[in-house]
């Protein structure tokens, strides 16, 4: 479990590394917007492995509402929880981007609030999952979370069937890239993706951890009511 | 403020902002085995 882990960890750090390298170097420069444009190679793969992480949320939710199973529920916070991790880079890196642009920090554009909306309503599920102390908190969250998930798919296809000020997807939505330009973002997408799963694990680990550590004082509290 | 500039501020705080949970992360790590040892 730690070698996976560690080659993992050097795994991702040498494809970050390359990725990085890769959006200031290898791509090339953008004619209109310049060096700027390059915030793309982190804020678009960033906001993928969001919605990704989001999905999973939604299917753990699901079969812990079906199942009631505790693994499926831990996955589901992971997930939030990194989740809502990737969605605050998103939308920190988009308005650094806009300003120049644009003009403005931030526009109420149907893609830029969706994607506010979306962010605060896992912000919520993470506040009900850390305060409430009701037995029913992960049913709730579960709920929440496949209502919460609905969201996702608003955001995505905002940009598809109204007109927004954000740019239009440069994948399957008529944009062009140039094709050194999309090989750059596929290298920053799997580099993210590797991060990202690397928390989740970490992440995953620790929550088994803190939840055994919670039962077996529960238990060593009841063994010294009992005498 | 120069073009560049906000580049490097969004990778720069793209980085801050998952150091920051890193960080947030293993200080829970650090409790959780504080809380184990506690228990043995």
């Amino acid at each position: 479990m730690k070698r996976g882990f560690t080659i993992l960890a050097l795994s991702t750090a040498i494809l970050l590394s390359f990725a990085l390298y890769a959006a200031l170097v290898i791509a090339p420069t953008e004619q209109t917007m310049g060096n700027v444009q390059r915030i793309f190679y982190y804020h678009v793969p960033s906001a993928w492995v969001a919605f990704q992480l989001f999905l999973i949320n939604f299917v753990a939710s699901v079969i812990y509402l079906i199942r009631r199973n505790a693994k499926a529920d831990m996955v589901a916070l992971v997930c939030a929880e990194v989740g809502v991790v990737f969605c605050t880079v998103v939308l920190i890196t988009g308005p650094i981007w806009a300003r120049p642009v644009w003009g403005i920090w931030w526009t109420w554009d149907l893609r830029l609030t969706l994607t506010l909306v979306l962010w605060l309503i896992y912000v919520s599920y993470l506040v009900l999952r850390r305060f409430s102390m009701s037995s029913q908190t992960p049913l709730l969250a579960a709920v929440l979370a496949v209502f919460g998930a609905l969201d996702v798919p608003l955001v995505y296809f905002s940009i598809w069937f109204f007109r927004t000020q954000h740019p239009s997807p440069v994948i399957g939505g008529g944009g062009s890239l140039d094709p050194r330009m999309g090989r750059v973002l596929l290298y920053n997408w799997f580099a993210f993706m590797a991060l990202a799963w690397l928390i989740c694990w970490t992440r995953y680990r620790l929550e088994v951890a803190e939840r055994a550590v919670h039962e077996a004082e529960a238990m060593q509290s009841l063994r010294e009511g009992a005498r | 403020m120069n073009a560049t500039h906000y580049l490097y501020a969004a990778y720069v705080m793209t980085w801050a902002i998952h150091g920051t949970y890193l960080y947030i992360l293993a200080r829970k790590a650090r409790r959780v085995r504080r809380d184990i040892e506690k228990l043995k």
